[in-house]
């Protein structure tokens, strides 16, 4: 069980002799997270800072960041779930479902009512998914895949499949907001991320959901209240999903059940890039952060460089086989499907 | 009389879902039932329903493949290409050739480095369909003459008024079910899905098992993806995208767990059957097309639940 897999190591060092330089990038390197993603964010970024002299300037940067910002927000909303051994495939419906929701309350009743009832509306989906999958006794990703299937219809038949506009311009002037060169949906990103992974590490509810992860059954006769941890990890990717969907909104000023599309498979690859096992009991928000960083510095790299975007799947998919084989040989334990 | 009832209801949850299924479609529209209507329905279904028996494969042996949407597309972009240049029987080997390397990554990556199925499709998701756009671009993407070669007849032809697909389908559907329950090999999958370790332990070779069970799907999915490219006669390199979870969905519609070794192939043809009739109940009652993932979702999370109760209940009694 890898209750406590990250904290933080002393730097071995011959000798005895710990020198300050090994300290610090002991310490950095277990900011970190210990993830592989990290050190793949850092080549992939000197590589094309190498290529392409607009890649590091700071509008160039800005983009990268709000881009990574939309899936980011729903893998880092995944990471706590999966951690405790359950994936949601729901996400991308929840989002689409969210710009709706929001835009929709956003002309009926103003602005911040809509954003309080589609945190409350997409979070309780997923607490649904959740209570379905506990009370149940079903296979999250079954649940997942058909909930959210069902959740796009539903969207289409209230919503319709047309775009809503949002009135007021109140999305949009938050969407062009900028502090310091940074969008405020980049600030609202890192601050989520910091929150979860402070909460995954200081707070009893990140440590029983390594532990559920880790054994369910050892959690089970320990004492802890499974469900209720497994049921929260549900709410809050259902949150984050929400969050995503008022990101969108800001970006477009409309809302529609199509927006989107397999965002949800996006999430999950950057959380396993990240180095969250899909089996649950380890997991980092901050690997999570750095591989939904790396994909997006890929796809924006291969732009700069005028590549065709085609190529970007390619090297996406063979990235995350390699990273999982590079995985296996590090670990060398074998994972099942569920 | 009711307790009898009730316990038919929990030997076979499935079915009797599906008979209440078509008997309210039935009321609701009787159109439904007409002959026509029904060859229509399945000649629509058949090329999902000959990847999802091959997805059942996979899924009885404990994984998952989430790369045969994405395969479907490369299937179809790399006939269309080749057909005018080269012939059908050319393309439909190159087509078949593609497929095999698919489920030959798949099969050595998943059985041999056994490293996570979900994630590693997922992968195989991305990057096949990058190869599928990739190829599209200057590619031939339209058949010249579509009605002069015999490649329209898989998709288009008629047997003694039956359509080629419908047969194709039943031809694989009856054949799988026939390896499953009469050959070394299909008690080979049940057991390497029900318990792998026991499995290896009698001497079953789990990882040949595993990685034939993977190449079955990706062939399965090119005979699926050979028949839309027949009936279109075009190549969209997006033709595939979303047809992994309607695959999924019919195999888990049918109560083929993902806990492996409990289902089959018969499950899965009433899975894809409930999924048409609904899609077909639907359109003809003019609902909106979206209303038919919300009902198909929705009947999975009932089916699957039904499924693990009428389990639990056998276990108990």
């Amino acid at each position: 069980m890898s209750l406590r897999r990250d904290t933080v190591d002393t730097p071995r060092v011959e000798g005895g002799r710990a020198s300050p330089l090994y300290g610090l990038i002991g310490g950095v390197w277990s900011a970190t997270g210990k993830s592989p993603a990290w050190p793949l964010l850092v080549i992939l970024c000197v590589f094309f800072a190498f290529q392409s002299p607009i890649f590091l300037s700071l509008f160039n940067i800005n983009i990268i960041l709000s881009q990574a910002a939309l899936t980011g927000v729903l893998a880092i909303g995944l990471t706590p779930l999966v951690i405790s051994g359950n994936v949601d495939f729901s996400v991308g419906a929840i989002a689409a479902l969210g710009t709706c929701v929001a835009v929709v309350i956003n002309n009926q009743l103003g602005f911040f009512p809509a954003i309080a009832l589609t945190l409350m509306v997409c979070a309780l989906f997923g607490l649904l998914n959740g209570l379905i999958v506990e009370r149940l006794g079903l296979s999250s990703i079954i649940v997942t895949i058909a909930s959210g299937t069902a959740l796009k219809g539903l969207t289409f038949i209230i919503f319709g499949s047309g775009t809503i506009m949002a009135t007021g311009s109140l999305f949009l002037d938050i969407g062009y907001y900028k502090v310091a060169g940074i969008s405020v949906s980049v600030i609202l990103f890192l601050l989520l991320a910091i929150v979860l992974a402070l909460m995954l590490r200081l707070t009893v509810h990140g440590a029983h959901t390594f532990a559920i992860g880790g054994n369910r059954q050892a959690a089970l006769d320990a004492g802890v209240n499974v469900e209720m941890h497994v049921l929260a990890n549900f709410a809050i990717s259902g949150l984050m999903a929400g969050v995503c969907g008022i990101i969108l909104v800001t970006g477009l000023g409309a809302g529609a059940p199509s927006l989107a599309p397999s965002y949800e498979l996006w999430a999950i690859i950057a959380v396993v890039l990240g180095g969250t096992r899909l089996a649950g009991g380890g997991g980092t928000i901050a690997g999570t952060v750095a591989a939904a960083l790396s994909l997006t510095v890929l796809r924006n790299g291969m732009n700069l460089m005028q590549i065709d975007a085609r190529w970007f799947l390619i090297v996406l998919g063979s990235s995350l086989i390699v990273a999982l084989i590079l995985d296996r040989m590090r670990s060398g334990e074998p994972e099942t499907a569920e | 009389m009711t307790r009898r009832l009730t316990e038919l209801f929990w030997r076979h949850p499935i079915i009797v879902l599906l008979l209440v299924l078509l008997c309210s479609a039935a009321i609701i529209t009787p159109a439904i039932l007409s002959v026509g209507n029904i060859l229509l329905m399945l000649r629509q279904y058949s090329a999902l329903g000959i990847m999802a028996i091959g997805v059942t494969f996979v899924v009885l042996c404990g994984r998952l493949d989430v790369s045969i949407g994405s395969l479907t597309s490369l299937v179809v972009v790399v006939a269309i290409a080749l057909h005018d240049a080269f012939g059908p029987a050319i393309s439909i080997i190159a087509a078949f050739a593609a497929a095999a390397v698919v489920g030959l990554i798949n099969g050595v990556l998943i059985a041999y480095l056994r490293l996570s199925s979900l994630v590693t499709t997922l992968g195989m998701f991305a990057a096949v369909q990058g190869v599928a756009h990739v190829l599209a671009v200057d590619s031939k993407k339209l058949v010249e003459n579509p009605d002069q070669s015999w490649f329209a007849f898989i998709g288009r032809g008629f047997v003694f008024g039956i359509p080629v697909p419908v047969l194709l389908f039943a031809a694989i559907a009856v054949g799988s079910a026939l390896i499953m329950t009469r050959t070394n090999f299909g008690r080979a999958i049940r057991a390497v899905g029900g318990n792998e370790k026991a499995a290896i332990y009698s001497s079953i070779n789990a990882k040949a098992i595993v990685f034939w069970s993977f190449m079955i799907s990706a062939l399965c999915t090119c005979v699926g993806g050979l028949i839309m490219a027949s009936r279109v006669m075009q190549a969209q390199s997006d033709t595939g995208v979303g047809l992994e979870i309607l695959a999924l969905s019919a195999v888990f519609l049918g109560g083929t767990s993902l806990g492996g070794g409990v289902g089959g192939m018969g499950r899965t043809v009433i899975g894809v059957i409930v999924l048409a009739a609904v899609s077909n109940t639907l359109v003809l009652t003019g609902a909106p097309a979206e209303a038919q993932w919300l009902v198909s979702g929705s009947i999975i999370i009932l089916a699957v639940w039904l499924d693990s109760v009428s389990r639990r209940r056998r276990l108990l009694a």
